[in-house]
């Protein structure tokens, strides 16, 4: 029993220093977007945290404020997705546009928000 | 559309593009042929009638349609009507899916400005013809995403002049649908192209056609739980790709937070166990883009250390998360979907606990000749899509595939849903008909180029060789380029090689790749085109003669030309002309909407049937005999009771054949009210077999009161085909003011309380003048 959890350990290690070897070698703008997808993440933690604390009232800016970090991520991740230049599907689009894409998204997005914080 | 290059059947480049453009150009007049076709099969009402609304919740729309023109948007967000539901009101604002009375309002406003002096009725009767014009654009769209132009053309036809989709469109019915359709088929079109594009463009575009969804109707629920449902699909079937993932995750974000903003959605959106499918799929879909990006990264062997490490540390904390989601389900008597949902998915769930739901004709099942009727020859098509979807499947196949079979369930349990497989088995159709042409027309080219081969041949040309060979080739292409387009997955290198090596091998024995027999194929072509004309012909004897009926006006043809039989229009004008403003009528719901934009009068209960204790009271009104009834409305201070009535004249859908619901309705809130009283050995029945209870109620009172007179004494209900019970009898507590002149609306007023009782002290129960006969039983009345 002892030998396997020894050995789970050891894989643990290892895959995570072979995680952090292959992330290491991503460029430097795909980082910047996982920093900020792992920004928005957090704020939304921090929100439904606050939520927790003091209660839900007023619903529609609690959803409105958690809905848009979600919103934000998950936009960025798409970013990422079509700027990254390992993924053969968009080897033609050309990264302004998926940039301006990005923008409009998040302009509608929080258009939105801004209507339903109350 | 593959353009084969060849340099001896086309001698110039020029001229294949210009073959293009010529084929562009036609398909855009086709199209707007189609729109015209749309547009006109829909106007048969307008013609064979007049420019009017129809059926019962249109007039709903066109008045609160009115309202917001007249007053604008924020007293219309805002509007608390109090000419319904008397005492309680009704809040429009939020009750109300406002896409359609929007539409119409926007259309009527820019029709303003421009000085196009359009009336808001017209506006209203001519908005859903216009909206099929788009629905159908909308098909081709879609269906050119899916399979391309032609079968787009034959999809976006057979759309404008599916009879199922012209029931619920025809100009006057200005209802949700009309609009509604439009939106999901736009909807979906844009999903499937940035399905097949992965632009977030049309991502965005797709949450905001899907926004238009949710204004319009209560059906948006559909797409919020077949778009899921294709996603984990396509999951399990290994088609993930990045561009699912574009499609999938913006639009529940984006979705959800449109779908809040509606007043009638409002928290619904996050809290309805309708909208839980698209959460759970939101997260599956995070985990399985982390699984392939992490795959991505990793060596195989490091990748599956990782799996077995995040399963056994992951299936701990799904089975806590999902134990507490179930817990928190459990805990609300419905489980969290609401009536309606769940009618859907357990079809015998209304008629156990919603009696309201289940009297509603448009809600029970549909027989099967129905589905030929609505679908035509549509129906057997289907199938024959389905095959052509699997022959390349891709996702955007796929998706079509699933929506034909959750629309096909849906419409087994509700007739009304009908109208959401029309489109789906258009599509199917349309891409099968366009196939079957495909096949045949490659078969005629095939042998007259084979035939202007021939002869060239036998005019001594030079390298009969070089003829056979690029013929070869250029089949070898189109095929090749098919399969290069339509199979985006792993087995594509597969089939590849050997379909290089198929053509290379044929072309030296036989030249047949798909092909029929020349006569065979002009047959079938013939054939296939008789099945279009019968489609035709069908469509429009539909729309002519069964669905262009407004319901407001009947006629009737016999052997002295045209009956016209105005009677409803004729009563409330009546009641708008003759009844003080603040008067209340009483009825019963269908005929509310009606009352309430047609009359201007406040009512008791409207179609909206949202409060089924005030229904059971005018129920148990209708129900109870005179004293009773007059009692109940007078409480809630009725002055006048509208009946309808068809005995005369043969109208089936009187209020007398509608009474059992009222007694069923009546029963399940009041007790005292009995369904196997007002039946003699469970037979309904109205003529002198009846029951004592029925022949006292109010409803038989003041549907038969002086029926008499109008045959010299027989009574003969023309409707339930016997004479009548009770022939003579006075009426103690209401009185008659108005009767139509077919006898078919009968409005009485309340008559005011004695101010002197003779005789008898005022406790005592009896009236000395009543001369109705006293029932057997006494039963004991709630209201006293």
């Amino acid at each position: 029993m002892g030998k396997s959890t020894v050995t789970t350990k050891d894989d643990a290690q290892a895959l995570f220093h072979s995680l952090r070897s292959a992330y290491s070698s991503t460029p430097t703008n795909l980082k910047i977007i996982d920093l900020y997808v792992l920004f928005a993440v957090f704020t939304a933690l921090i929100q439904v945290g606050y939520m927790a604390i003091v209660g839900s009232f007023p619903f529609n800016s609690f959803l409105s404020g958690v809905l848009s970090c979600v919103g934000t991520a998950v936009l960025a991740v798409c970013l990422r997705i079509q700027v990254n230049k390992e993924n053969k599907e968009f080897k033609d689009l050309p990264p302004e546009r998926a940039f301006a894409d990005f923008v409009l998204c998040n302009l509608v997005l929080h258009l939105v928000i801004m209507n339903f914080l109350g | 559309m593959a353009v084969p290059v060849d340099n001896l059947t086309k001698p110039t480049p020029p001229s294949s593009t210009l073959r293009f453009a010529f084929g562009n150009v036609i398909a855009f007049f086709i199209l707007l042929l189609i729109g015209v076709l749309a547009f006109s099969i829909r106007l048969f009402s307008v013609i064979k009638y007049e420019s009017v609304i129809h059926e019962f919740d249109p007039y709903f729309n066109y008045r609160v349609t009115q309202f917001l023109t007249k007053n604008g948007i924020y007293d219309f967000w805002n509007w608390f009507d109090d000419r319904t539901w008397y005492p309680l009101g009704r809040v429009i604002g939020g009750t109300v899916y406002p896409g359609l009375t929007l539409t119409a309002g926007t259309i009527w406003e820019v029709l303003q400005s421009l000085n196009i002096p359009l009336s808001v009725e017209t506006v209203c009767v001519f908005t859903a013809p216009v909206f099929s014009a788009f629905a159908a654009w909308a098909t081709y769209l879609l269906t050119k995403e899916v399979k391309g132009t032609g079968a787009g053309l034959t999809a976006a036809v057979l759309l404008a002049m599916v009879p199922s989709y012209i029931s619920r469109s025809v100009a006057g019915s200005y209802d949700n649908e009309a609009v509604a359709i439009f939106a999901l088929i736009f909807t979906f079109y844009l999903y499937i192209k940035t399905l097949n594009t992965g632009s977030l463009f049309y991502a965005t575009l797709n949450s905001i056609a899907y926004f238009y969804m949710v204004c319009s109707w209560g059906g948006y629920t559909f797409i919020i739980n077949l778009i899921p449902m294709h996603v984990l699909l396509c999951i399990v079937t290994g088609r993930y790709s990045s561009r699912l993932y574009i499609a999938y995750a913006p639009l529940v974000v984006l979705g959800t937070l449109l779908a809040a903003l509606v007043p009638v959605v409002g928290f619904n959106a996050v809290m309805t166990s309708e909208h839980f499918a698209s959460f759970l799929v939101f997260i599956v879909i995070h985990v399985v883009a982390l699984a392939y990006y992490i795959k991505g990264i990793l060596s195989p062997k490091m990748f599956k250390v990782a799996a077995t490490l995040v399963v056994s540390v992951g299936l701990v904390v799904c089975c806590a998360v999902v134990a507490i989601l179930l817990a928190v389900v459990a805990s609300s008597p419905t489980k969290g979907w609401s009536g309606r949902s769940l009618s859907l998915l357990d079809p015998t769930y209304a008629s156990k606990y919603i009696p309201i739901i289940a009297s509603v004709s448009e809600h029970q099942p549909p027989t099967w000749p129905s589905y030929f009727m609505d679908l035509n020859v549509l129906a057997f098509l289907v199938p024959a899509g389905i095959i052509a979807c699997f022959a390349p499947l891709s996702d955007a196949s796929s998706f079509v595939i699933l929506y034909l079979v959750m629309s096909v369930y849906f419409s087994g349990v509700m007739v009304r849903l009908m109208l959401v497989l029309a489109p789906a088995a258009c599509i199917m159709s349309g891409i099968a008909l366009s196939e079957a042409f495909d096949v045949f027309t490659r078969s005629i080219k095939f042998y007259i180029s084979n035939l202007s081969e021939f002869l060239q041949t036998d005019a001594g040309d030079t390298l009969p060789g070089n003829n056979v060979s690029p013929q070869n080739e250029v089949l070898k292409n189109e095929k090749k380029e098919d399969t290069l387009k339509e199979r985006p997955s792993r087995k594509n290198k597969k089939k590849e090689k050997e379909n290089i090596e198929k053509p290379s091998v044929k072309s030296k024995t036989e030249k047949r790749p798909l092909v029929l027999p020349v006569e065979a194929s002009f047959f079938a072509l013939f054939l296939t085109v008789l099945l279009g004309g019968f489609y035709v012909v069908h469509s429009v004897w539909a729309a002519a003669e069964a669905y262009s009926a407004p319901s407001i006006v009947l006629t009737s043809h016999s052997h002295d030309g045209l009956h016209v039989f105005d009677d409803f229009r004729e009563a409330y004008a009546w009641l708008s002309h003759n009844t003080e403003v603040d008067d209340k009528v009483a009825s019963w719901w269908d005929y509310g909407y009606q009352t309430t934009a047609m009359a201007n009068r406040t009512v008791i209960v409207d179609n909206n049937t949202w409060n089924n204790t005030h229904i059971a009271t005018v129920g148990t009104a209708m129900s109870s005999p005179e004293k009773a009834a007059w009692e109940i409305f007078n409480s809630l201070d009725v002055k006048y009771v509208l009946v309808v009535f068809g005995g005369l004249v043969g109208y089936p859908s009187d209020d007398i054949n509608k009474f059992l619901w009222m007694v069923r309705i009546g029963g399940g809130v009041f007790p005292h009210i009995k369904e196997p009283d007002y039946l003699r050995d469970g037979q309904y029945r109205i003529d002198s077999q009846a029951t004592p209870t029925m022949l006292n109620s109010l409803m038989y009172k003041l549907s038969y009161f002086r029926f008499v007179e109008t045959d010299g004494g027989k009574g003969y209900d023309r409707v339930r085909r016997t004479e009548i019970g009770k022939k003579y009898f006075k009426l103690t507590h209401f009185e008659e003011v108005f009767t139509t002149h077919h006898w078919m609306v009968r409005i009485y007023k309340l008559k005011p309380q004695k101010n002197r009782i003779r005789g008898k002290t005022k406790k005592s129960k009896s009236k000395t003048s009543s001369t109705t006969p006293r029932s057997g039983t006494v039963k004991k009345n709630p209201w006293h």
